[in-house]
């Protein structure tokens, strides 16, 4: 076999690895559009679940995702963020920081079903929180924080040294420094590691299954201590759990999840091809 | 050549010795006065300890984890290399401007009143007058006072330099701590950073790591040759390059090595 041979047919193996691992993410999103499209309406989107859920609205679990997932953010955000900036700005390399880098690489390999279990033992029954947003939220914090900190702690590090140096020679303390030059150059890569956090804790059904997910509730939650529906649980539910199910419906409420979880993964991609055309060095 | 009492040191270095925390001496027991108002060179070849002994007058080399620093420094007769010295302070004192034009990401006039914010200077209108006066001792302010706020970064590498310089200048410190500030520029840039600087040397004292032989011999009021850590000679003027009274000095400015 010639060296072209070889050089084309080497070229048509790798195009059609790119191929075959695309195509699922098309099938899949492509079937599930065209199927759940149908169901999609305002009301759809609006109204309670009527007839044991096999008609009207997923509006509970919609506001039930939304407000998981922004009470996800409140607790991880900052909490990862800070501690991103202790590992990356301040940890010295000792045995302590070391043990903390290991939790954390190891707290990102964990299974949800686990935090899921754990935020049952600890905030629904130790606490004594009930099944409730509350725990649900903590819950979640608890598997996205891995996510933030390392990429938070990742984007700090990206800051080139020479801007902490000049900092410092200027008659910058480490805060000031950190504050001014290095946090606002990592914000944009932070805030890609928090929405992609985020986007898996809103599409997890897992650690809200023990914790914070209702099978049905005929009014939306009134206190952070209520349970709530939630999109991916609701799913799981009519999928399963309710004959005579219109296919529809299922299929509606997948490609709402989707598309929820699919825009904030567009607002982390528009986010980080901005940054990437202002960035300065 | 008559005898001249030296002028008073504004910085006087005993006995110093910088360690590397993998045992690497950088400097080894240097002793120099530094001149008020006037231009010291340090020179010699790379990695004689001139950088090292840079950053022990500003305490930049604190912030590489395990550095040993023996001796004394003193500026203005107040030790400033021991510890609980107030290192923020020190450096708005003796300012740096370092070899790679490093302009943070933002605008020129950001750039030059950062020091002054840091500094909790709030007052807008002494930041602008501050402004000004540090881009026209910088030799820069006719090149850029239409466009103050364009970033940084869009300067060519010898406006961005003496943007760096305008920038510690605008902090008004006394000393100026420079570390091979022109080996990037060219020769145009180059001879206005120079100019720049026999200008400011009579409000600050300037402390030079040249980045020739050349530049050394031009600018140098003062000149210490540095060896491998180790403080060869002083001596005022151009003397160092014209009768240097060791042989090792001799066969450097000579071009026999380095």
């Amino acid at each position: 076999m010639s060296r072209h041979t070889t050089q084309r047919l080497a070229f048509a193996l790798l195009t059609l690895a790119a191929i075959v691992t695309t195509a699922p993410i098309v099938l899949i999103v492509g079937y599930i559009a065209a199927t759940g499209l149908p169901a999609v309406s305002w009301e759809f989107l609006t109204t309670m679940p009527r007839d044991g859920m096999r008609a009207g609205g997923i509006w509970p679990a919609i506001v039930g995702t939304g407000l998981l997932t922004a009470g996800t953010g409140l607790v991880a955000v900052p909490l990862g963020i800070a501690a991103a900036i202790y590992l990356a700005e301040y940890a010295k390399d000792t045995t302590l920081t070391r043990a903390i880098r290991i939790a954390i690489i190891n707290l990102a390999g964990i299974p949800s079903v686990v935090y899921g279990l754990f935020g049952l033992g600890l905030f629904v029954l130790f606490l004594n929180f009930g099944t409730s947003i509350l725990a649900g939220c903590l819950t979640l914090a608890i598997m996205t924080l891995p996510v933030i900190i390392s990429t938070a702690e990742e984007a700090l590090r990206a800051v080139p040294q020479s801007f902490r140096v000049v900092s410092i020679s200027l008659g910058g303390t480490k805060w000031q420094t950190i504050r001014r030059v290095v946090l606002p150059q990592a914000l944009p890569g932070i805030l890609t590691g928090v929405i992609l956090g985020l986007e898996r804790a809103a599409g997890e059904t897992a650690p809200i299954l023990f914790t914070a997910a209702a099978f049905f509730l005929p009014q939306l939650p009134g206190s952070a201590m209520d349970a709530t529906m939630a999109l991916p649980y609701h799913l799981f539910v009519i999928s399963t759990q309710i004959p005579g199910m219109p296919i529809q419906i299922q299929y509606g409420t997948a490609l709402v999840l989707l598309v929820f979880v699919l825009s904030m993964n567009l607002i982390a991609t528009v986010i980080r091809a901005r940054a990437r055309a202002q960035r300065q060095w | 050549m008559s005898m001249t009492t030296p002028p008073p040191a504004k910085i006087t270095i005993e006995r110093l010795s910088v360690q590397y925390r993998d045992g690497t001496e950088s400097l080894r027991d240097i002793s120099l006065s530094i001149p008020a108002h006037q231009i010291t060179v340090l020179f010699g070849p790379a990695g004689g300890g001139k950088s090292t002994l840079l950053r022990a007058l500003n305490r930049l080399n604190d912030l590489v984890d395990g550095v040993r620093v023996t001796g004394r420094i003193l500026l203005d007769g107040e030790e400033i290399s021991g510890p609980g010295v107030d290192t923020v302070a020190l450096r708005r004192r003796v300012g740096m401007v370092f070899a790679q034009p490093v302009p943070l990401p933002m605008s020129i006039r950001q750039n030059v009143v950062y020091g002054l914010e840091l500094a909790g200077v709030r007052d807008a209108a002494r930041r602008e007058w501050e402004l000004e006066k540090a881009l026209r001792a910088a030799a820069l302010w006719d090149e850029v006072q239409d466009r103050l706020d364009a970033p940084a970064v869009a300067l060519s590498g010898g406006q961005q330099q003496r943007l760096c310089l305008a920038r510690v200048l605008a902090l008004e410190p006394e000393v100026i701590l420079l570390d091979e500030p022109t080996s990037g520029l060219d020769p145009i840039s180059t001879a206005k950073v120079e100019q720049s600087l026999q200008e400011i040397k009579r409000l600050y004292t300037v402390v030079i790591v040249p980045h020739s032989v050349q530049q050394a011999a031009r600018l140098a009021d003062q000149a210490a040759f540095f060896l491998q850590g180790e403080l060869v000679e002083t001596a005022a003027g151009r003397e160092l390059f014209v009768t240097p009274r060791e042989a090792r000095t001799n066969d450097y400015v000579t071009g026999r090595f380095g």
